[in-house]
Protein backbone atom coordinates (compact mmCIF):
# COMPACT_ATOMS: atom_id res chain seq x y z
CA UNK A 1 0.00 0.00 0.00
CA UNK A 2 2.78 2.35 1.00
CA UNK A 3 4.44 1.72 -2.15
CA UNK A 4 1.71 2.46 -4.67
CA UNK A 5 1.00 6.02 -2.66
CA UNK A 6 4.69 6.13 -3.54
CA UNK A 7 4.34 5.89 -7.34
CA UNK A 8 1.33 7.97 -7.18
CA UNK A 9 3.04 10.46 -5.10
CA UNK A 10 5.63 10.45 -7.78
CA UNK A 11 3.17 10.70 -10.49
CA UNK A 12 1.69 13.57 -8.93
CA UNK A 13 5.12 15.42 -8.36
CA UNK A 14 5.85 14.46 -12.42
CA UNK A 15 2.71 15.84 -13.49
CA UNK A 16 3.08 18.74 -11.55
CA UNK A 17 6.76 19.54 -12.97
CA UNK A 18 5.41 19.31 -16.77
CA UNK A 19 2.12 21.00 -16.11
CA UNK A 20 4.43 24.40 -15.49
CA UNK A 21 5.43 23.65 -18.85
CA UNK A 22 2.22 22.97 -20.87
CA UNK A 23 0.83 25.93 -19.03
CA UNK A 24 2.73 28.04 -20.11
CA UNK A 25 3.11 27.44 -23.61
CA UNK A 26 2.41 29.88 -26.29
CA UNK A 27 2.70 29.53 -30.02
CA UNK A 28 5.77 31.86 -30.64
CA UNK A 29 5.07 34.36 -33.46
CA UNK A 30 8.65 35.27 -33.95
CA UNK A 31 12.11 32.91 -33.70
CA UNK A 32 14.57 33.44 -31.13
CA UNK A 33 17.72 35.81 -32.16
CA UNK A 34 19.96 32.73 -33.45
CA UNK A 35 17.32 30.99 -34.67
CA UNK A 36 16.22 33.88 -36.90
CA UNK A 37 19.99 34.59 -37.67
CA UNK A 38 20.30 30.98 -38.96
CA UNK A 39 17.59 31.01 -40.88
CA UNK A 40 18.08 34.82 -42.59
CA UNK A 41 22.06 34.57 -43.43
CA UNK A 42 22.33 31.14 -43.24
CA UNK A 43 22.22 30.18 -46.78
CA UNK A 44 23.93 33.01 -47.04
CA UNK A 45 26.95 32.56 -45.40
CA UNK A 46 27.13 28.92 -45.41
CA UNK A 47 25.48 28.12 -49.28
CA UNK A 48 23.47 24.89 -47.32
CA UNK A 49 19.62 25.11 -48.97
CA UNK A 50 18.99 22.14 -46.44
CA UNK A 51 19.19 24.32 -43.53
CA UNK A 52 19.16 21.54 -41.14
CA UNK A 53 22.37 20.42 -42.33
CA UNK A 54 24.16 23.99 -41.98
CA UNK A 55 23.16 24.08 -38.20
CA UNK A 56 24.41 20.27 -37.64
CA UNK A 57 27.77 20.36 -39.50
CA UNK A 58 28.44 24.13 -39.59
CA UNK A 59 27.14 26.59 -36.80
CA UNK A 60 26.94 23.22 -33.83
CA UNK A 61 29.69 21.98 -35.52
CA UNK A 62 31.45 20.47 -32.33
CA UNK A 63 27.93 19.46 -31.32
CA UNK A 64 28.10 17.02 -34.07
CA UNK A 65 32.02 16.28 -33.25
CA UNK A 66 30.41 15.49 -29.94
CA UNK A 67 27.94 12.82 -31.17
CA UNK A 68 30.16 11.33 -33.24
CA UNK A 69 32.53 10.59 -30.20
CA UNK A 70 29.42 9.90 -28.31
CA UNK A 71 28.50 7.23 -30.87
CA UNK A 72 32.56 5.39 -31.33
CA UNK A 73 32.23 5.04 -27.74
CA UNK A 74 29.22 2.98 -27.55
CA UNK A 75 30.54 1.28 -30.47
CA UNK A 76 33.91 0.68 -29.25
CA UNK A 77 32.02 -0.44 -25.60
CA UNK A 78 29.96 -3.08 -27.37
CA UNK A 79 32.71 -4.51 -28.90
CA UNK A 80 34.72 -4.73 -25.65
CA UNK A 81 31.53 -6.62 -24.08
CA UNK A 82 30.23 -8.76 -27.13
CA UNK A 83 33.62 -8.77 -29.16
CA UNK A 84 36.28 -11.55 -28.47
CA UNK A 85 33.88 -14.37 -26.28
CA UNK A 86 31.01 -14.38 -28.31
CA UNK A 87 32.23 -15.71 -31.25
CA UNK A 88 33.22 -19.17 -29.82
CA UNK A 89 29.58 -20.09 -28.21
CA UNK A 90 28.59 -21.33 -31.45
CA UNK A 91 25.73 -23.17 -31.20
CA UNK A 92 25.89 -24.18 -35.07
CA UNK A 93 24.80 -22.75 -38.27
CA UNK A 94 21.08 -20.63 -37.85
CA UNK A 95 17.98 -21.76 -40.07
CA UNK A 96 19.03 -20.28 -43.66
CA UNK A 97 16.44 -17.73 -45.11
CA UNK A 98 13.70 -19.01 -47.92
CA UNK A 99 15.48 -18.89 -51.59
CA UNK A 100 12.87 -16.53 -52.35
CA UNK A 101 14.31 -13.73 -49.83
CA UNK A 102 17.85 -15.06 -50.16
CA UNK A 103 17.59 -13.71 -53.93
CA UNK A 104 15.64 -10.50 -52.96
CA UNK A 105 17.92 -9.93 -50.41
CA UNK A 106 20.70 -9.99 -52.69
CA UNK A 107 19.16 -7.45 -55.57
CA UNK A 108 17.83 -5.30 -52.67
CA UNK A 109 21.22 -4.68 -50.59
CA UNK A 110 23.18 -3.06 -53.10
CA UNK A 111 20.24 -0.79 -53.72
CA UNK A 112 19.64 0.01 -50.14
CA UNK A 113 23.62 0.86 -49.66
CA UNK A 114 23.26 2.99 -52.73
CA UNK A 115 20.43 4.95 -51.13
CA UNK A 116 22.63 5.25 -47.88
CA UNK A 117 25.09 7.24 -50.14
CA UNK A 118 22.88 9.07 -51.65
CA UNK A 119 21.19 10.33 -48.61
CA UNK A 120 24.63 11.24 -46.80
CA UNK A 121 26.24 13.06 -50.03
CA UNK A 122 23.43 14.96 -50.42
CA UNK A 123 22.72 16.11 -46.81
CA UNK A 124 23.30 19.45 -47.49
CA UNK A 125 20.67 19.32 -50.22
CA UNK A 126 17.79 17.62 -49.27
CA UNK A 127 16.59 16.08 -46.40
CA UNK A 128 19.00 13.62 -44.17
CA UNK A 129 22.75 13.30 -43.94
CA UNK A 130 25.72 11.41 -42.32
CA UNK A 131 23.57 10.00 -39.39
CA UNK A 132 20.55 8.45 -41.26
CA UNK A 133 22.71 7.75 -44.20
CA UNK A 134 24.80 5.83 -41.58
CA UNK A 135 21.69 4.25 -40.46
CA UNK A 136 20.27 3.14 -43.72
CA UNK A 137 23.88 1.62 -44.70
CA UNK A 138 23.50 -0.50 -41.22
CA UNK A 139 19.96 -0.96 -41.88
CA UNK A 140 21.00 -2.44 -45.44
CA UNK A 141 23.69 -4.63 -43.10
CA UNK A 142 20.73 -6.26 -40.90
CA UNK A 143 18.77 -6.61 -44.27
CA UNK A 144 22.38 -9.22 -45.52
CA UNK A 145 22.05 -10.95 -41.85
CA UNK A 146 18.36 -11.82 -41.58
CA UNK A 147 18.59 -13.47 -44.98
CA UNK A 148 22.43 -14.51 -45.02
CA UNK A 149 22.94 -15.88 -41.27
CA UNK A 150 26.48 -17.43 -42.81
CA UNK A 151 27.48 -13.76 -43.97
CA UNK A 152 30.43 -12.02 -41.65
CA UNK A 153 31.44 -8.68 -42.41
CA UNK A 154 35.44 -8.00 -42.30
CA UNK A 155 35.89 -5.97 -39.18
CA UNK A 156 39.39 -5.41 -40.07
CA UNK A 157 38.39 -3.03 -43.05
CA UNK A 158 35.08 -1.80 -41.53
CA UNK A 159 37.63 -0.30 -38.36
CA UNK A 160 40.10 1.28 -40.74
CA UNK A 161 37.32 3.05 -42.33
CA UNK A 162 35.78 3.73 -39.53
CA UNK A 163 39.06 5.47 -37.60
CA UNK A 164 40.29 6.68 -40.85
CA UNK A 165 36.63 9.07 -41.68
CA UNK A 166 36.80 9.80 -37.94
CA UNK A 167 40.35 11.59 -37.92
CA UNK A 168 40.05 12.99 -41.64
CA UNK A 169 36.30 14.69 -39.84
CA UNK A 170 39.04 16.38 -37.36
CA UNK A 171 41.35 17.01 -39.91
CA UNK A 172 38.94 18.40 -42.30
CA UNK A 173 37.76 20.38 -38.92
CA UNK A 174 41.38 21.79 -38.28
CA UNK A 175 41.72 23.03 -42.17
CA UNK A 176 38.47 25.23 -41.07
CA UNK A 177 40.70 26.72 -38.26
CA UNK A 178 43.69 27.54 -40.77
CA UNK A 179 41.74 28.49 -44.14
CA UNK A 180 38.30 29.94 -42.40
CA UNK A 181 36.75 31.36 -39.80
CA UNK A 182 37.62 28.45 -36.87
CA UNK A 183 37.47 24.93 -36.23
CA UNK A 184 34.93 22.85 -38.75
CA UNK A 185 34.13 26.26 -40.41
CA UNK A 186 33.10 24.82 -43.92
CA UNK A 187 34.29 28.14 -45.81
CA UNK A 188 37.47 26.40 -46.06
CA UNK A 189 37.39 25.39 -49.77
CA UNK A 190 34.58 27.67 -52.12
CA UNK A 191 31.25 27.82 -51.54
CA UNK A 192 30.44 26.95 -55.03
CA UNK A 193 27.26 27.61 -56.63
CA UNK A 194 24.00 27.51 -54.21
CA UNK A 195 22.05 24.18 -54.69
CA UNK A 196 24.97 22.10 -56.46
CA UNK A 197 26.02 18.60 -55.55
CA UNK A 198 29.71 20.19 -55.24
CA UNK A 199 29.02 23.32 -53.14
CA UNK A 200 28.67 24.61 -49.47
CA UNK A 201 32.15 24.46 -48.66
CA UNK A 202 33.37 21.50 -46.42
CA UNK A 203 29.79 20.33 -45.72
CA UNK A 204 29.77 17.33 -48.20
CA UNK A 205 32.84 15.96 -46.89
CA UNK A 206 32.12 15.93 -43.41
CA UNK A 207 28.97 14.63 -44.29
CA UNK A 208 30.17 12.02 -45.99
CA UNK A 209 33.19 11.13 -43.99
CA UNK A 210 30.20 10.90 -40.90
CA UNK A 211 27.91 8.79 -42.95
CA UNK A 212 30.88 5.87 -43.64
CA UNK A 213 31.72 6.09 -39.71
CA UNK A 214 28.28 5.95 -38.64
CA UNK A 215 27.63 2.97 -41.12
CA UNK A 216 30.48 1.19 -40.29
CA UNK A 217 29.69 1.17 -36.57
CA UNK A 218 26.51 0.41 -36.51
CA UNK A 219 26.38 -2.29 -39.09
CA UNK A 220 29.60 -4.38 -37.04
CA UNK A 221 27.02 -3.26 -33.85
CA UNK A 222 24.45 -5.02 -35.29
CA UNK A 223 26.60 -7.62 -35.95
CA UNK A 224 28.15 -8.09 -32.78
CA UNK A 225 24.57 -8.45 -31.39
CA UNK A 226 23.39 -10.73 -33.17
CA UNK A 227 26.94 -13.05 -32.71
CA UNK A 228 27.20 -16.19 -34.33
CA UNK A 229 23.84 -17.52 -34.18
CA UNK B 1 -11.92 19.51 -37.56
CA UNK B 2 -10.02 18.99 -40.89
CA UNK B 3 -8.39 15.52 -42.08
CA UNK B 4 -5.05 16.71 -41.54
CA UNK B 5 -5.79 17.21 -37.67
CA UNK B 6 -7.78 13.42 -37.85
CA UNK B 7 -4.85 12.32 -39.11
CA UNK B 8 -2.27 13.79 -36.64
CA UNK B 9 -4.31 12.70 -33.89
CA UNK B 10 -4.53 9.10 -34.85
CA UNK B 11 -1.04 8.81 -35.01
CA UNK B 12 -0.63 10.63 -31.79
CA UNK B 13 -3.19 7.72 -30.27
CA UNK B 14 -0.48 5.24 -32.04
CA UNK B 15 2.01 6.60 -30.42
CA UNK B 16 0.82 6.47 -26.88
CA UNK B 17 -0.99 3.22 -27.63
CA UNK B 18 2.28 1.66 -28.78
CA UNK B 19 4.38 2.94 -25.62
CA UNK B 20 1.54 1.70 -23.22
CA UNK B 21 1.58 -1.53 -24.73
CA UNK B 22 4.98 -1.61 -24.80
CA UNK B 23 4.96 -1.02 -21.18
CA UNK B 24 2.23 -3.73 -20.13
CA UNK B 25 3.03 -6.36 -22.16
CA UNK B 26 4.56 -9.75 -20.74
CA UNK B 27 5.93 -10.97 -23.49
CA UNK B 28 9.12 -9.30 -23.70
CA UNK B 29 9.47 -9.57 -27.60
CA UNK B 30 5.96 -8.32 -28.35
CA UNK B 31 6.91 -5.10 -25.76
CA UNK B 32 9.94 -4.62 -28.19
CA UNK B 33 7.74 -5.05 -31.51
CA UNK B 34 5.47 -2.71 -29.65
CA UNK B 35 8.32 -0.30 -29.01
CA UNK B 36 9.17 -0.32 -32.32
CA UNK B 37 5.72 0.92 -33.51
CA UNK B 38 5.66 3.86 -31.13
CA UNK B 39 9.14 5.03 -33.23
CA UNK B 40 7.18 4.22 -36.58
CA UNK B 41 4.08 6.50 -35.26
CA UNK B 42 6.64 9.47 -34.17
CA UNK B 43 8.58 9.06 -37.45
CA UNK B 44 5.27 9.86 -39.14
CA UNK B 45 4.60 12.74 -36.88
CA UNK B 46 7.93 14.11 -37.76
CA UNK B 47 7.26 14.15 -41.17
CA UNK B 48 3.93 15.54 -41.01
CA UNK B 49 5.71 18.52 -38.01
CA UNK B 50 8.03 18.67 -41.39
CA UNK B 51 11.17 17.59 -39.68
CA UNK B 52 12.08 14.96 -42.22
CA UNK B 53 15.55 14.72 -40.70
CA UNK B 54 15.04 13.68 -37.52
CA UNK B 55 11.82 11.56 -38.77
CA UNK B 56 14.40 9.32 -41.20
CA UNK B 57 16.59 9.15 -38.50
CA UNK B 58 13.77 8.12 -35.81
CA UNK B 59 12.44 5.57 -38.50
CA UNK B 60 15.86 3.67 -39.09
CA UNK B 61 17.20 3.45 -36.08
CA UNK B 62 14.45 3.85 -33.17
CA UNK B 63 12.00 1.22 -35.30
CA UNK B 64 15.10 -0.68 -37.76
CA UNK B 65 17.96 -1.04 -35.91
CA UNK B 66 17.29 -1.02 -31.96
CA UNK B 67 14.08 -3.66 -32.45
CA UNK B 68 16.38 -5.43 -34.67
CA UNK B 69 19.47 -5.56 -31.62
CA UNK B 70 16.94 -5.83 -28.86
CA UNK B 71 15.68 -8.90 -30.52
CA UNK B 72 19.35 -10.16 -30.90
CA UNK B 73 20.21 -9.22 -27.41
CA UNK B 74 16.76 -11.46 -26.10
CA UNK B 75 17.77 -14.21 -28.46
CA UNK B 76 21.35 -14.45 -27.29
CA UNK B 77 20.37 -14.22 -23.37
CA UNK B 78 17.65 -16.92 -23.90
CA UNK B 79 20.04 -19.09 -24.81
CA UNK B 80 22.28 -18.71 -22.38
CA UNK B 81 19.37 -19.27 -19.40
CA UNK B 82 18.66 -22.40 -21.45
CA UNK B 83 22.22 -23.65 -21.38
CA UNK B 84 22.75 -22.57 -17.86
CA UNK B 85 19.44 -24.77 -16.77
CA UNK B 86 20.70 -27.98 -18.74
Amino acid sequence: MAKRLLIILTLFLLALMFWDVVASYSEKQQLAPVAAHYVGQGPDELGAPNLVTAVVVAYRGLDTLGEVTVLFLAALAVGLLLGTGASERNTGPANPASEIVETAVEYLFPIALLFGVYIFINGHLSPGGGFQGGAVIASASLLLFLALPGVRLRHALLSAIESLSGFSYVLVGLLGLVLAGGFLDNRALPLGDYGALFSAGTIPIIYTLIGLKVGAELSVVVERFRGNA
Amino acid sequence: MDAMTLLTLLICAGILFGAISAVSMGNVVSAVIAAGLTSLFAAVTYVILSAPDVAMTEASIGSGLSTAIFLYAINRTRRQEREKND
